[in-house]
């Protein structure tokens, strides 16, 4: 199968991008975008469609299985893991474009600094002040929360979301889901508080990033049920109990 | 001020972080991409620690036992003394942080693990590294609010500095700007495993390419056991790289089996009737290895879990589930997962002592990219726990040995380790490696390799990180060459009963033209003198 990688490069922060289009053919049903820009790169010589030499695409990647979120790019538009884009699955006529997420500033290519989602954990001061506990009738609650990989898919589909604005969104939501299960009251005020400043009040409730999560996170009952805890001042759901008969 | 330099934010950098933070010193923790995706993110089964919650009589001189017996009496005792005796210790710091363990009634529920006749591994369903990832991250966090962490994420490692056989510091490079920066201080390395040399062929991440261990190597860091590669029994190709089926799935009552005159072999329990599926992952690996070679079997061993009941699929393996059904298609609840053994950890390393001292003043080695705790063989829940522990008692050597500073310093010269390797020589390195570096090794397949490794040295100018890339490799196969008997990881077709004359570390030094090898006796257990007399 023959396909088209367009590709948005960008030298540096300050430079212009523009669209190249590199030729790439596979016979594999699981050759993913991430796999085929590691053998774009490797491949000694390669030229794009107008002939021209391909310079090294600049990219981020770690795990490969779409538990480290760090090859979080746009994919004919939907922001997501390379690891997990199959080429085959989403192609449209032969054609994919890969473009870094449009909500953080470029570094290169398709490499852009997400360095704000760990600036808003910072100012939410998502952290346990003392000794803690899981509480193990939440326990699925804390594990799911635990489980973002702070790629920053969601907040690149929230219309309420830019970086540097006060709403941090769902990337801010879980790790401060983590703690509400389990905080200690020293902190009960100051979290409660900046959940309700950076992470209920600038919610349109649009639930964009519902279905976007790569990790597959249930996000509406992680939302739910912090929203309780922290604006509400409501216990956190207990887990699902089996229905009585 | 003291300053720290910590190269890596995993488990093992994040520990050791912490540790000196708490002490009230600071540290920088220099990493090519943010802790959340970093290499520990991955790990699943669990962490090990003789709580005994699970009325068996565990105890620390029990997992002593195991994780000695598991390395096949290759790993320092004192140092295994320490991780034992601390791990239950470390769970409970753990618990501390609000990790979400797997409990019930207010106690931690372990499960069985390889190598390992007590049920002593904590869990966090299949996805344990990430839940105490995320646990230290925010503990991080909250000493980075306090000025004592400072976070450098896309920063690379280039080269340590020193001064005679001292380390001062290391030289550093923001991979976003290009600029170059030396920081003066102890150095802690905590960069992981060496997946970087087998490319797409470790469960590991494309981060933790083995460049730091490469480039200290070539700078004169003796490292130990290097030829000692675990495979771990139970991997699947997925587009990259070999992906991990965790061990916790043998744990809850998953089988191997071949099939061999049209019916199922479950070739471990019959040879192993005692822990069965369970023996140590060099022993699985190595069976799984033979039992394909059989003419009557069926090329193919497979792990069946379909027998696991619901509640195991619904509490405690859901996410393995789910990455199985999205890799394959199919649900191994009903269907025998196809497995191969895979590279999935390297027990060899950057030598240090039990205080993690690597060999000069002012470094110290942590986590994977350490030769320390696992010997010939890791056990299954071990590693968290050594890279936990390890950056622990590193940052606590290291803050016994500090001393004043210079600032930091920007660097306008040219730097030779700045330059990449080229993937060309990258896989060209991995395939020599790969052909003789198996699950079964001989004499002849080594001499070969390192003869195509010769080759390929003097076939053109290699940059630094090239030569250095090519002197690790020839380190590796050096190790192997020269240990010659079977021990753990380690199998010699042509040695293959284990010798006790082996029983000592292999240091490999990297000389001005060559590479050497020698063994080095394992340190005595303390007390054991005394004991005997």
């Amino acid at each position: 199968m023959q396909y088209e990688l367009w590709i948005l490069r960008q030298d540096s922060p300050e430079s212009t991008p523009y669209r190249q289009c590199i030729p790439f053919e596979t016979d594999d049903p699981q050759m993913t975008a991430a796999t085929a820009l590691t053998q774009i790169n490797e491949t000694p010589g390669i030229t794009d469609s107008e002939g021209n030499p391909v310079q090294p695409i600049r990219w981020e990647c770690s795990c490969l299985q779409k538990k480290c979120g760090a090859c979080a790019m746009r994919i004919n538009g939907v922001p997501r893991l390379a690891c997990d884009a199959k080429l085959a699955e989403c192609a449209k006529k032969g054609r994919i474009t890969l473009e870094p997420l449009r909500k953080f500033p470029v570094v290169a290519d398709l490499i852009c600094d997400r360095s704000v989602l760990m600036k808003n954990l910072h100012l939410l001061q998502i952290w346990f002040e003392a000794e803690t506990k899981a509480d193990e009738t939440v326990g699925d609650l804390t594990y799911d929360a635990a489980r973002c990989l702070q790629c920053g898919c969601c907040l690149e589909v929230c219309p309420n979301f830019y970086a540097d604005g006060d709403f941090y969104g769902m990337s801010g939501l879980l790790p401060a889901a983590r703690l509400l299960t389990a905080l200690p009251d020293i902190q009960k005020h100051a979290l409660h508080r900046a959940c309700r400043a950076h992470l209920y009040e600038g919610c349109g409730k649009s639930l964009a990033c519902r279905n976007i999560c790569p990790a597959g996170i249930d996000i509406d009952r992680l939302l739910v049920n912090s929203n309780a805890a922290a604006v509400w001042k409501r216990r956190m759901a207990k887990k699902k109990r089996e229905k009585s008969r | 001020m003291q300053r720290f330099q910590i190269i890596g934010a995993g488990l093992s950098g994040l520990s050791a972080a912490i540790t000196l933070a708490k002490r009230g010193f600071s540290c920088n923790l220099f990493s090519l991409q943010p802790s959340e995706r970093a290499q520990s993110v991955l790990a699943e089964g669990g962490i090990n620690g003789a709580l005994n919650t699970m009325g068996e009589n565990d105890s620390p001189a029990l997992h002593f036992a195991d994780t000695v017996r598991g390395g096949v009496q290759l790993a320092d005792p004192n140092a295994v003394e320490g991780l034992t005796a601390h791990a239950p210790e470390i769970l409970r710091q753990l618990e501390a942080l609000g990790v979400p363990f797997h409990m019930k009634n207010g106690e931690l529920i372990l499960r069985n693990f390889g190598g390992q006749k007590k049920k002593r591994t904590a869990y966090a369903k299949s996805s344990t590294g990430k839940i105490i990832m995320s646990a230290l991250i925010d503990e991080a966090r909250k000493y980075e609010h306090a000025g004592r962490i400072t976070r450098f994420p896309h920063h690379e490692f280039l080269r340590l500095l020193t001064e005679g056989d001292a380390c001062t510091g290391v030289r550093i490079r923001d991979c976003y700007t290009g600029s170059m920066t030396d920081y003066y201080g102890a150095v802690l390395l905590c960069s992981g495993g060496m997946n970087g040399v087998f490319p797409g062929m470790t469960t590991g991440t494309t981060q933790n390419s083995g460049d730091v261990t490469a480039a200290v190597f070539a700078q004169g860091v003796p490292l130990g056991n290097p030829e000692m590669l675990q495979y771990h029994p139970t991997t699947i190709g997925i587009a990259g790289k070999r992906c991990l089926v965790t061990e916790a799935a043998r744990g809850e009552g998953g089988r191997l089996f071949i099939e061999r005159n049209g019916e199922r072999w479950y070739f471990m329990e019959e040879k192993y009737p005692e822990l069965g599926n369970l023996m140590p992952r060099d022993v699985v690996a190595r069976e799984m290895f033979f039992v394909r070679q059989q003419p009557e079997a069926g090329g193919q061993v497979y792990l069946d879990m379909t027998a696991l009941p619901e509640d195991t699929w619904a509490h405690k393996l859901s996410d393995l589930r789910a990455e199985l059904m999205n890799y394959l298609g199919t649900d191994p609840k009903h269907t025998p997962v196809p497995v191969h053994e895979g590279i999935h950890y390297f027990m060899g390393g950057i030598a240090v002592d039990a205080q993690h001292r690597a060999g000069r003043n002012g470094l110290y080695a942590a986590g994977e990219c350490a030769c320390q705790y696992h010997g010939a063989n890791r056990l299954g829940g071990n590693s968290m726990l050594g890279a936990l522990y390890g950056g622990q008692v590193a940052a606590q050597t290291a803050a016994a040995a500090g001393a004043d500073l210079p600032e930091p310093a920007a660097v306008n010269e040219t730097e030779p380790y700045a330059q990449p390797a080229s993937p060309v020589l990258i896989h060209a390195v991995s395939g020599i490696l790969l052909d003789a570096l198996g699950i079964v090794r001989d004499a002849e397949t080594l001499q070969a390799a390192r003869e195509r490794l010769r080759t390929l040295s003097h076939a053109r100018e290699y940059n630094a990180r090239e030569q250095a890339r090519l002197r690790l490799a020839e380190a590796m196969l050096l190790g192997a060459l020269e240990r010659r008997e079977s021990r753990g990881a380690h199998y010699r077709s042509d040695f293959p009963q284990t010798d006790e004359a082996y029983r000592k570390t292999t240091v490999v030094r990297c000389l001005q033209d060559s590479v050497s090898v020698t063994f080095e006796p394992i340190p005595q257990r303390k007390g054991e003198t005394d004991r005997a007399i």
